[in-house]
Parts: C-alpha cells; structure tokens; sequence
C-alpha cells in the first residue's frame, strides 16, 4: 500500500524573476514501512521534495496524494491539521520548543490534537523509553545534547502516530556516536513498529542503512535502488 | 501547557520583559498619581463649594437661579420643610434668604454676599460653627452677623467691631442694617472667604423687608450618589411650574467646565505618556516576533494552527502587560495613600495665584480603586491592540521560509 505518491511534481522558484526549477517532474512512490533516503548533491531538490510531500510547501504543477489525499487540494488549516495527524517531522536542527522539557515537547503534539492527560502522558513515556531518554524527561533542550534532543526530535515526530516520518538531514549536526544510535532507534522503530521513514540526506551512514535509496539530481530521480534486507 | 508556554516565553528574555514591565510599571505609577491628584484636587474643591455651602441641590422660585434677585423670593410654606421627613435621601432642608449687598466700615466698603440662615440647619449641613476661627457662632433670635476672616482682613475687622450693610430688599425696597461682629469663619474655597456675611434667617428677613420667605431651600444630601433620586422625588412632590430643583451641577456649571477642561488636559498627557509606552510594548513585540519567527515556523509546521498560535503569542503580550501594570498599581498604592493622608499644601507666590483663581492650595490625592483599575485596563487594551501585529504577521508565515531563515 503506497503511503505517498507524487506524479509530476515541479517547483519553480521565481518563475516571474528568474526561475530556479528546484523539481522538474518527479514521479515517486513510497509503499508503507520503507525505509528510504533521498540522496543527492546540494541543490539538487532534495528538502523541496520532502518539503513539498510534508505539505509545507506547494508543487509549482503536479499532484501529492498522502494516503490517498491529494494534499494539494487542501486549505491552509486543512493541511496543518493533516500535518499534525498524519505527518511526523524531524528536522535538521532539532528545533524542540526551547521553554518545554523533553517531555513537554513530546506532549506538545498530543495537545494539539486534543488527546486526554493520560494518553498523553502514557505515550510521551512509552515514546521517551524507545528512544532511551527515560531519564531525561524533565530536562529542557539546552540541557541536553546534540543527539538526546534529536532523539526527543524522533519521539516528537511519532507522538501523535503518523503515517510516517519526514527527516531532513537528520545527522548533519550529530557525531558519530549519536549518529548510529539516532539510526539503530529509527531502524528498529521500522522494524518493529513498521513505521515508515523518509530520509533527506548526504551522509554515507545514513545512506548505508537505508533499504530504499533515491538519488536526485538537478531536480529529477537519478535512480532508484532498493537494497535486499540485511 | 498553553498558559505555561506562554508564562515561560515571557520569561525567555528577563532583562527585555523587565525593562518592558519598568516601563509599563512607571506609566502606570505617574497616571495613577496624576488622575488621584487631579480627582482629590477637584472633589475637595466641590466639597469645599457644596457641601460648605450650595448643597448638593437646592429649591427655588422658578426663574431664580438665572436672574440672582431677591424679587424671585418666596413664601417659606411648612410644606416645603417636610421633604427631610418625607424623602429619606434627604438629612435636612435648609431656608435661607440671600442677595448681593455692601458691607462697610469707616471709610472702606466691599460687595458680599448677605445670606440669612438657620444656624441650627446650618450647622447641620456646612458643619459652619467648626469653621469659626475667632468669636462665637450665631443664635437664631439675636442681632449679630458672621463673616468670612477673608472680609475681616479686607476691611480691617475685629469681634464686636460693628459692619454696615446696605442692599436692595424685596420689591425694591431700601435693605440697611448695622450689626456687631460675632464671629469670623474661615472657607476652604477663596471665592466664599471673600464674600460670605451671615444673618440670622428671622433677622434677614427684616432687613430685606422679606417677612416668612426665602430665596432658596438648600437640600442636604448625604450620599451624593443618591442626588439625582433625591431630585427627582422633590421634582415630583413639588405643585406646577412655581419652582425649579436643580442640583450642584446645575448651580454651578462653570466649576462643572472647569474640571471637565482640566480632566481634558490631562488626557492629553495621558495619551502622549502611554504613546510613548506603546512604542516600547511594540518594540519588544516586533523583537519577539522577529527572533522567534523560526521556532513559530517549526510551531506551524509540525501542525499548530496560526490562530491558536496568534493566541499564545497575544496572551503573552497581555500578560506582560498585566504584570507591568500590576506591578504599577501596587507601586502606585502607597504613593497615592501617602498623599491621601498627607496633601500636597501649596504656599508663598503659587498658593496666592492659585487662590486669585479661586482654587485652594491643597491637593489631597483621591484614594479611589476605579483609578488603578481603568490604567489596568488601558495597558490591557494597548497591549491587547499592539498584539495584532503580531497576529497578523503569523497569518502572513509561511513554515519554510521562517525555518530556512
């Protein structure tokens, strides 16, 4: 079952000034569970497609269907409601709430989508222990590093149980150390849970654990390789 | 977690909001002083002017009020005395018989005002004999006069020194008398200290050649909240067109004008100050809004609608309003309740231009919780105003572009 499907996708920045054709024409599938990486050079498209499938951004032409809604066709509270429902975030630079702790910044979600105290509470726990950060709970973002706040960043994107997760260069900002486990938690999540995973990225260790690897460039998939199980 | 959101992000940057909450706390402070200045300053002049000698409303011949004549006297029927029993608002009706006349001694003279009372009522009301600085207070059957200590000063005057008046009595007759001095009183409002020269009711009523009547009925009301009902029910118990009912409003509406142009001025430079105090709510505003424009993106994004977010962000501008302006109000309570119980006394050359104007050099701060409240409510309402901006300028985000920024 696909779980995003995009066909003919183009984005063009400027198009009364000078156009900047970010996408030229990207028809993509992705089925539920992948585990997938959107690989390429600088430029080449790679945030404007997850940005676009996350509904943060709107295709210059061409159609988004996310779990069998055109996205495209939504209004503005519309889609941010379906964001908040349907599509987990992780972004680059962890971007918690500064003022919540780890776990207010879990719950966060959960309130927006008005699920009672104890909901919220049992998952931000149960969110917190997959991503090892049971004893962090309490801590605010400054107090945490690089890698913990990512993690937070992963339990976030799943607390409000999406069908699946958008990650814009996750790593770019970890060490290595932080790096894997950031991966063996989102493997095992795919893994066991069978939550689906859609990578942005240029960084070898994210690439080699991928299962599902498209590479863009100039706007266009240059390939599109799916790896056997390990 | 809305509300607790809110709260921390006020304290996010604590020198910003407390120098915004300084601010707000010093505009608040100097309002509030000002209005509790300027309101005590007016009320001890009303009180000084009505409740020593108008009243709070007064009965007269129709006519009377807007010609001043004597002519426009009339008969004091024992109907007219029963309100006091009658209306309940009403503590005392007080007759009295007055008109404008001349008061000399040797070769000096001086236009006062010669009203006739009863010194019993009198006293009732205007609590007159507490204001006798020399000498004694009148009795309602003798042959003596009382007068401001401003007239004794002016023609020289001493106790048992005899004064000579000369007036128009009713119907143009010839109204002359001499009397021995009884007793000097002192007014708060200079314009009375001037002119007032006391007469028993009966011996007015000689020297007028005005026997059984009156000029007017002073009415004493003692919750001043309960006037216009009082002037209503005497409205209504009063027979045709004979007489009119006004209150101090009515009697005196210069001093009305005055205050209201006073008040007027004052806006003026509440307006400006809080000018300036928007223009510093805003700065912090657009600060916040500008630094934050980023995290408001991830907000947006991960699937906050811009309105609920509109509302953290005007809750926390009102907050920080509320806490300057709370802050402010208890600042300001000590500050007005010292100057409450110890006025402002003016002396030298301002007290003496002040008085020519016929303001009395004291300025007791008006202790009145409506003050504190209404500079609540005005920085509520600024901030509230000012937060617009920043509601509109979530409307108009776009989550990429804050998040690549």
């Amino acid at each position: 079952m696909s779980v995003i499907k995009t066909q003919g996708v183009e984005k063009v920045y400027n198009p009364n000034k000078i156009p900047v054709h970010a996408l030229n024409g990207v028809d993509l599938e992705i089925k539920a569970g992948e585990f997938t990486a959107i690989v390429g050079p600088s430029g080449s498209g790679k945030t404007t497609l997850l940005n676009i499938i996350g509904g943060l951004d709107h295709p210059t032409q061409g159609q988004i269907e996310v779990g069998g809604v055109d996205i495209t066709r939504l209004s503005d509270n519309k889609l941010i409601d379906f964001r908040k429902n349907k599509i987990g975030f992780v972004f680059q630079a962890y971007n918690l709430i500064p003022v919540l702790t780890a776990r207010e910044n879990v719950e966060f979600v959960m309130l927006l989508q008005n699920r009672s105290k104890a909901e919220r509470e049992a998952r931000t726990e149960e969110l917190m222990k997959a991503v090892g950060l049971e004893g962090k709970m309490d801590k605010r973002p400054s107090e945490l590093s690089g890698g913990q706040q990512q993690r937070v960043a992963v339990a976030r994107a799943l607390a409000p149980k999406p069908s699946f997760i958008l990650a814009d260069e996750p790593t770019a900002n970890l060490d290595s150390t932080s790096t894997t486990q950031l991966l063996d938690i989102m493997a095992r999540l795919n893994r066991e849970e069978h939550i689906t995973f859609v990578f942005s990225t240029h960084d070898q260790r994210v690439i080699d654990r991928a299962r599902r690897v498209i590479t863009l460039v100039d706007g266009k998939i240059e390939s599109d390789e799916i790896r056997p199980e390990a | 977690m809305i509300f607790k959101l809110a709260w921390r992000n006020i304290w996010r940057n604590r020198r910003r909001t407390l120098i915004t909450m300084g601010s707000i706390l010093f505009a608040v402070l100097f309002a509030s002083f000002m209005e509790s200045i300027q309101k005590g300053a007016w009320n001890n002049m009303i009180n000084n002017v009505v409740n020593y000698y108008f009243g709070y409303a007064q009965i007269h011949q129709n006519g009377y009020w807007e010609e001043q004549s004597i002519d426009k006297a009339f008969p004091l029927v024992d109907s007219l005395q029963h309100f006091e029993q009658e209306i309940p608002a009403i503590g005392a009706v007080l007759p009295r018989l007055e008109s404008f006349g001349l008061a000399s001694t040797g070769d000096q003279t001086m236009g006062v005002l010669i009203v006739g009372i009863d010194p019993a009522k009198e006293n009732e009301m205007t609590s007159l004999q507490e204001r006798i600085t020399k000498g004694d207070y009148l009795q309602a059957d003798e042959q003596a006069v009382l007068i401001a200590d401003g007239i004794a000063e002016h023609l020289q005057l001493g106790i048992g020194d005899t004064l000579v008046l000369i007036s128009q009595g009713y119907h143009g007759i010839n109204a002359a008398g001499k009397y021995p001095i009884k007793g000097f009183v002192h007014f708060g409002s200079p314009e009375l200290n001037k002119q007032m020269v006391y007469l028993p009711l009966k011996e007015a009523q000689w020297f007028y050649g005005a026997e059984g009547m009156v000029t007017s009925l002073a009415l004493k009301i003692d919750d001043p909240d309960h006037i216009r009902s009082a002037v209503r029910e005497v409205k209504a118990a009063l027979p045709g067109n004979e007489y009119e009912v006004m209150d101090w409003q009515e009697l005196l509406p210069d001093l009305v004008q005055a205050k209201e142009l006073d008040s007027a001025g004052n806006y003026i430079v509440y307006f400006i100050l809080y000018l300036i105090i928007a223009f510093g709510i805003f700065g912090t505003i657009l600060m916040m809004t500008k630094e934050r424009e980023y995290e408001f993106g991830i907000l947006v994004a991960i699937g906050m609608r811009r309105l609920r977010l509109a509302g953290i962000v005007w809750l926390e501008v009102v907050i920080l309003g509320l806490l300057g302006a709370v802050a402010g109000i208890l600042a300001s309570i000590p500050v007005v309740l010292y100057f409450h119980q110890n006025p402002i006394r003016f002396s030298g050359e301002y007290a003496k231009s002040m008085e020519k104007f016929g303001f009395e050099p004291i300025f007791p701060a008006e202790f009145n919780v409506e003050i504190f409240a209404v500079q609540a409510i005005v920085v509520v309402l600024i901030t509230s105003v000012l937060a617009l901006y920043a509601i509109w300028k979530l409307q108009r985000l776009k989550p990429v572009e804050a998040m690549r920024d």
